[in-house]
């Protein structure tokens, strides 16, 4: 019985059960216009990666409980002191010194605006995300930086006002638990798994 | 960093004159079933002899370090490749060394190719750049790319790094080009004009004869995008060599080839486009700070810098390279460039970058006609002619090679051998393509300094490596 790879860690250890990849058998590649002489070879290839969030996990963990995580200098030596970074940095980009992480979600709430965005009607492999993507780019009050997201229900446009949503019910604790509509959106309109 | 130390202003200077000898290519497509990577690299060196009236075995024993820039390991899956290309090559045990920049990494293998010559370290090195995209189908190819941008805030969102390097084109589509229908033909003719280039260029890997309309009826891929706007996925290899001028003399003897001077510098900017803090604008000798006093004015939304309109590694490049070299007008100085068309808007947005035309006002230098080889609106010569290759749309975009194509390219201006090296019936034949029957010689006549841009993603590493005969030098002591 096959099992997707799980990990937990104890004692400062990964723990892993499961399967970390999957074996396909190797298939030549044959020249059709030339006598099915051999050319190459496929390499079939399937693993799962094991990936620390470091000092960023506490960002992602709090999407999964409907908060917007942001980060400050709060270095009194630092020139930049005061600036908040969205997206979160683990450090102040001039001091170095450990930023002060802070809940950001009214200040998202109350400020949100579309600085730019994409319609994308091309996805990669392992994308699970409905196309077109609606790749936006979010500007926020007292914010140094923008952060890059996508709009779940409506057309983008700059400058249009957007509040977050949180897929709290089955969270992916990725980037993609974090999501917009635009201001006004109600409550039962959100995609599946998602609240405000 | 939004503020600059004078100490990270420092303007580069080498420690002893830099050439540019030869360089050499190898034919480029988007697959190659029968060819492994390094008989490309073959093809390319072997190239890069001939130039030189050489055997390659020859030109070999000159060669004293080795430079090599392959970005996507996970798309050759092959860790190490630089090793297997170095013994394939036959030059072992010399040292070597990889470089990857994305994009840029064929303008950053030259910079360092550069500076081990320049720091007397080594008298010849080779640079030689290439990269293997049909290892996987496009799917698998666009998420292979994507893990390029950061994998934890980017790279899920849909694994297409058009998705997020296209935020920028529409905010640049909207604030500069106001979304006029006569912009979106003004890019549209930048695909024209480099597909239309690669047919005269055996190497490239698209030619085409279209027309601006059928860039406008090409499918959108990320509105106001289409197909036809973006650059080519290739295979292929580049290199170059790089020697101090005793060598460069006894190399260059037998050879049509003039050695080059050849500066290479450096730009960076954040991975995530999202992620730049406000700053001034960096200014290039021919601009002033007055002249963008009333920029959100005119470009409403333009005021934030870099903002996403920018690219802030692409601006540093050329802010060290016009004060090592004495440039002090890219469009007066120089007399050709191939720069990084990723996408058509890109190429608009690196014309500002680089000091072709003020922020905000790229497309006149296409509307203009500067940027042909002919000016389509007098007839006469383009004044600043760019991507006469077919550049990354036209030509190939083989991401480590691609940056030493463009180096091979200007060379060949300035070697006056460019009909030579694209003319050749046999080698037309020999890269089973046919020459068209209009082949148009597009030799700059009389070209003595030339720039190619060589750029990774959304900006995160810009190279300008500029080339000049040394007759013909703005800065004596540069
Ligand atoms: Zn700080």
């Amino acid at each position: 019985m096959s099992m997707f790879g799980q990990v937990f860690v104890k004692n400062n250890q990964y723990k892993i059960k499961g399967d970390f990849h999957h074996m396909t058998p190797n298939t030549p590649i044959r020249d059709a216009d030339n006598g099915w002489k051999l050319l190459g070879v496929t390499n079939p290839r399937d693993m799962t990666y094991i990936h620390s969030y470091g000092g960023e996990a506490a960002f992602f963990e709090a999407l999964s409980q409907g908060k917007l995580m942001a980060t400050r200098c709060d270095n009194p030596k630092c020139e930049y002191k005061g600036s908040v970074y969205q997206p979160f940095r683990i450090h102040c980009p001039d001091c170095l010194k450990k930023n002060t992480v802070i809940d950001m979600t009214d200040i998202a709430k109350k400020s949100a605006k579309v600085h730019t965005f994409m319609v994308c009607e091309r996805s990669g492999a392992f994308n699970i995300l409905e196309k077109p993507i609606k790749f936006i780019n979010i500007e926020f009050d007292g914010v140094a930086t923008i952060l890059m997201s996508y709009l779940s229900i409506g057309e983008p446009a700059m400058g249009m006002r957007v509040v977050p949503i949180f897929k709290k019910q089955g969270p992916t604790y990725t980037i993609l638990d974090l999501s917009w509509v635009p201001a006004g959106t109600k409550e039962n309109q959100l995609p599946e798994g998602f609240s405000f | 960093m939004i503020k600059f130390s004078e100490q990270q202003l420092q303007v580069p200077k080498l420690m002893r004159p830099v050439y540019l000898v030869t360089a050499g290519q190898s034919k480029f497509d988007r697959a190659f079933p029968d060819k492994r990577t390094e008989e490309l690299c073959v093809d390319a060196l072997t190239m890069a002899a001939d130039m030189l009236s050489m055997e390659p075995a020859e030109l070999k024993k000159y060669i004293h370090t080795c430079y090599y820039g392959h970005f996507a390991d996970h798309f050759g899956d092959q860790l190490l490749g630089e090793a297997v290309i170095h013994d394939r090559l036959g030059l072992d045990p010399l040292g070597n060394i990889g470089v990857k920049t994305g994009g840029a990494t064929g303008g950053s293998t030259l910079w360092e190719a550069m500076k081990a010559v320049a720091s007397g370290y080594s008298d010849c090195v080779l640079a030689m750049g290439w990269e293997r995209m049909d290892e996987v189908p496009t799917d698998e190819g666009n998420f292979l790319i994507s893990c390029a941008a950061d994998k934890d805030w980017e790279g899920p969102l849909g694994h297409i790094y058009t998705g997020y390097y296209a935020v920028m084109a529409q905010k640049y589509w909207q604030v500069f080009g106001k979304e006029e229908e006569s912009f979106r033909r003004t890019l549209a003719e930048i695909s024209v004009k480099h597909h239309g280039y690669a047919r005269f260029n055996p190497f490239a890997q698209g030619p085409l004869k279209i027309t601006v309309e059928d860039v406008l009826k090409s499918p959108v891929v990320a509105y106001p995008l289409r197909a036809l706007d973006a650059c080519l996925m290739s295979v292929g290899a580049a290199c170059a060599i790089i020697c101090d001028e005793p060598t460069a003399i006894k190399l260059t003897k037998n050879s049509k080839n003039k050695p080059l001077r050849i500066y290479v510098t450096a730009g960076s900017h954040t991975l995530r486009p999202a992620d730049r803090r406000d700053m001034e604008i960096p200014l290039l000798p021919n601009e002033t700070a007055e002249q963008y006093k009333d920029f959100g004015k005119r470009f409403p939304g333009g005021d934030r810098y870099p903002g996403f309109t920018g690219f802030l590694g692409a601006r540093m490049a050329a802010w060290y390279a016009y004060r090592m070299t004495g440039i002090k007008d890219p469009t007066e100085d120089l007399d050709v460039i191939e720069l990084h068309d990723a996408f058509t808007i890109s190429d608009v947005q690196t014309y500002e970058d680089i000091g072709i035309r003020p922020y905000g006002e790229g497309r006149t230098y296409v509307e203009s006609g500067d940027c042909y080889h002919t000016n389509p609106h007098t007839g006469k010569p383009g004044k600043l002619p760019s991507n006469l290759s077919g550049g990354l749309i036209g030509c190939m975009h083989a991401v480590g090679a691609t940056g030493i194509m463009q180096t091979f390219e200007i060379a060949c201006h300035l070697w006056d051998r460019w009909a030579e090296m694209h003319g050749d019936e046999k080698r037309w034949k020999e890269f089973n393509r046919k020459k068209p029957a209009d082949w148009t010689d597009l030799q700059v006549k009389g070209a003595k300094r030339a720039l190619a841009i060589s750029h990774a993603g959304v900006g995160s590493h810009v190279t300008a490596t500029i080339l000049m005969d040394p007759d013909h030098l703005l800065k004596k002591d540069a």
